[in-house]
């Protein structure tokens, strides 16, 4: 298995709605740290991933969020395979991505598309709308004939919301909102079955933000998208995902539904995660349980023995100090990486009516 | 909650001492290439001893600009600010000579911004930067200033602070630097403190810890805070009143349980209903439809009215309230709210 074989060259499999299209296994991602201008010397590693299980069925979105610097950008950028794996695998359709070659490979990067948080930065200024929508074509040229180019951009434009007589200007010409739609038919235009969002809203004003939610709802029904959802805004993760991970430090620490995760959180992070976010209803403010962590984020670097989040829990026994806690269910119906897992309501609930 | 829950309408100060800053009909444009940008269009509001005054805004509605008019922070030119006045202590700051504002605005006024680091100096440690408050308005000793900045640290809650009082802003993390910037900012017991999307750059965890601390050094000093800011959850836990504004105008004006519970200016409702909650999935989204205007070309009328679903224009407008020319005025719709809508007695439903 170490070179392409023949398995590896042929293509890949269809996935049933519902089935795993993607499974993440201990993925591991270290980066370097160097000492020294000529000799570089290696004196240790930052843990940007230490060890993500993500499985991803076909169909749905699942949500992951965390605080800044706790991998869930590396996580975006390792399923596309723009960085690769220390370590741990990434099965796509049943198979490990690290042992995929040739077409295999290239359909993988077809099928796995990204949509980047700062819609200034990811589109190229010297290229126009319609040359950075068909640009993954000039790889990818069987899923556009060369000759309905043109009007297949103009499709796309206009399934995203775009004006399609805007195909010749350039990014500079369109606002925050509508630079994003572009991210967004640009990875529409290779057919993907699966769209990693990282932070696709983080940067948009309010109002738009909603317009791009939506559309991304939309695009899913239409198409059968699976969207893994990066994030560090809580209620859009809610709003948008079946399933939600949350990760701390270079792991997940809570997995499950939307409804297990929001309202019967068990890990002491996600309930500290969910008592700080603001509410937006006047009369529900002051009914929610205040929990204020202590202290910031262990360097990566260095992170604390056994479990993570030790350092700034106030459950914290010897117990955490020496053995990490595995991400398994302890009795609260989803899989939480606490050894004193307890579901507890954080946010209050909406009464309806 | 303590200071929430006794919030009162805006206007009239709750300690009886009249505003402690007002700010009257301001208006700032800037020249640019492209044309005038008008970013301000007429602003009044009043702060009082101890009010929290959240102004909410998406961006280029003009909230930042404005406060940094009130500071006398603005690059002059290109801007320039056309009218207005800006009322501290009794007096103009707008007409008094600038080394005379400097004396009023220093120990009087402070701000702090969204980016900490690269609002402070990294050549220099973050003790020296506190203690240039105190040699510069209270003529200190070098080593009394620092003697200074290690309590403003402790007061702030920075750990271990007589350790960290000679280390570099680079060397503190996002949630620490800002709590520099608090410590800055509170140095010389400023009567209003302008607080730019504080906790906009930092993690919600950290957010809730900063906004504790604003709110806790409130309630000791009495200061009165203006929070400038996007987030509605902020708004909705930390401020009293509410200034929502749009196209450099304030559109809806009252308190936060009021003006969230029943908006009164579509903008303001549009807003609500295109944000997902935390506490409940909730179905589908209803965003503003369109774009925030483009500030060199602010359409006529009500400045809303492009994307506004209630808009009435042709046949269906009322004499004098047509949305599309005329142009709506700030006006007091019920008791303790103010709307900039001709048809905001149908937005409230009264």
């Amino acid at each position: 298995m170490s070179e392409p074989t023949e398995e590896a060259a042929t293509p890949l499999p269809e996935v049933a709605p519902g089935e795993v299209l993607l499974e993440v296994n201990d993925l591991k991602k270290h980066f370097p740290l160097t000492q020294g201008i000529v000799f570089k010397r290696t004196v240790g590693h930052v843990r940007a991933v230490d060890g993500v299980n993500l499985s991803l069925r076909r169909g749905e979105t699942l949500g992951l969020v965390g605080e800044s610097g706790c991998g869930k950008s590396t996580v975006s950028k390792l399923l596309v395979a723009l960085e690769k794996p220390t370590s741990g695998e990434i099965l796509y359709k049943g198979r490990d991505v690290a042992k995929m070659g040739g077409r295999a490979l290239k359909q993988y990067r077809r099928e796995v598309q990204i949509i980047f948080q700062d819609p200034y930065a990811s589109l190229n200024p010297r290229m126009t709308v319609g040359d950075i929508v068909a640009e993954g074509w000039s790889v990818h040229a069987d899923i556009a004939p060369r000759k309905g180019r043109l009007k297949r951009t103009q499709d796309l434009m206009e399934r995203v919301g775009l004006n399609p007589d805007f195909v010749n200007r350039y990014p500079h010409q369109f606002s925050g909102g509508q630079r994003q739609r572009i991210g967004i038919a640009r990875a529409l235009a290779l057919q993907p079955e699966i769209i990693v969002c990282d932070e696709p809203v983080s940067a948009l004003d309010v109002s738009v933000q909603a317009q791009v939610v939506n559309l991304l709802e939309d695009l899913q029904d239409d198409f059968g998208l699976s969207y893994l959802f990066i994030a560090h805004d809580l209620s859009v993760v809610r709003h948008i995902s079946d399933r939600v991970a949350v990760m701390y430090l270079g792991s997940v620490v809570e997995e499950g539904t939307d409804a297990q995760v929001y309202t019967a959180a068990s890990h002491p992070y996600t309930q500290a995660l969910l008592s700080s976010v603001p509410v937006h209803e006047p009369h529900l403010r002051g009914l929610k349980e205040r929990i204020l962590l202590q202290g910031d984020v262990p360097s990566p670097a260095n992170p604390p023995s056994g479990c993570r989040f030790r350092t700034r829990c106030w459950k914290a026994q010897d117990i955490c100090a020496t053995e990490a806690p595995a991400l398994i269910d302890r009795g609260q119906g989803h899989p939480s990486a606490c050894h004193f897992a307890e579901a507890r309501q954080v946010v209050p609930v909406e009464s309806e009516g | 909650m303590s200071t929430a829950s006794t919030s009162l309408p805006s206007g009239p100060a709750r300690a009886g001492t009249g505003p402690l800053l007002e700010v009257q009909d301001l208006r700032v444009r800037f020249r640019t290439g492209s044309g005038l940008v008008n970013a301000v269009n007429g602003v009044s509001y009043t702060v009082s001893e101890g009010e929290t005054l959240a102004i909410l805004g998406e961006s280029g509605s003009g909230k930042s600009v404005s406060a940094q008019a009130i500071m006398g922070i603005l690059d002059m030119p290109p801007a320039e600010i056309t009218s207005g006045r800006i009322v501290f202590e009794g007096r103009d700051l707008l007409t008094v000579p600038a080394e005379e504002q400097r004396k009023v605005r220093g120990p009087g006024i402070s701000m702090i911004f969204q980016d900490a680091l690269s609002s402070l100096n990294p050549v220099y440690s973050v003790g020296f930067q506190i203690g240039e408050m105190f040699r510069a308005h209270r003529g200190m000793s070098r080593k009394d200033a620092k003697k200074r900045a290690v309590e403003l640290m402790d007061r702030v809650r920075i750990p271990a602070a007589a350790q960290r009082v000679n280390d570099y802003p680079h060397q503190f993390s996002g949630g620490m630097r800002q709590r520099v910037m608090i410590a800055m900012a509170i140095a010389l017991d400023p009567r209003v403190l302008i607080a730019d999307e504080p906790t906009t750059a930092l993690d919600v965890t950290v957010q809730a810890q900063v906004m504790d601390l604003l709110k806790d050094l409130q309630r000791d000093t009495g200061m009165g805070l203006v929070l400038i800011t996007h987030d509605l959850g902020v708004v909705n836990e930390v401020a009293d009143n509410v200034a929502v504004m749009y196209a450099g105008r304030i559109v809806e004006r009252g308190t936060v349980d009021d003006v969230f519970s029943n908006p009164a200016h579509p903008y303001t409702e549009g807003l609500m209903s295109s944000i997902p909650q935390v506490e409940a999935k909730g179905g589908r989204l209803l965003p503003i439809g369109g774009q925030p205007p483009n500030l060199a070309h602010i359409p006529s009328g009500c400045p809303f009215h492009p994307r506004c679903p209630k808009r009435r224009i042709g046949a269906d407008a009322l004499p004098g309230r047509h949305c599309a020319e005329d142009v709506p005025p700030l006006r007091l719709v019920v008791p303790g709210r103010e709307a900039a809508c001709h048809y905001s007695e149908e937005v409230l439903g009264v």
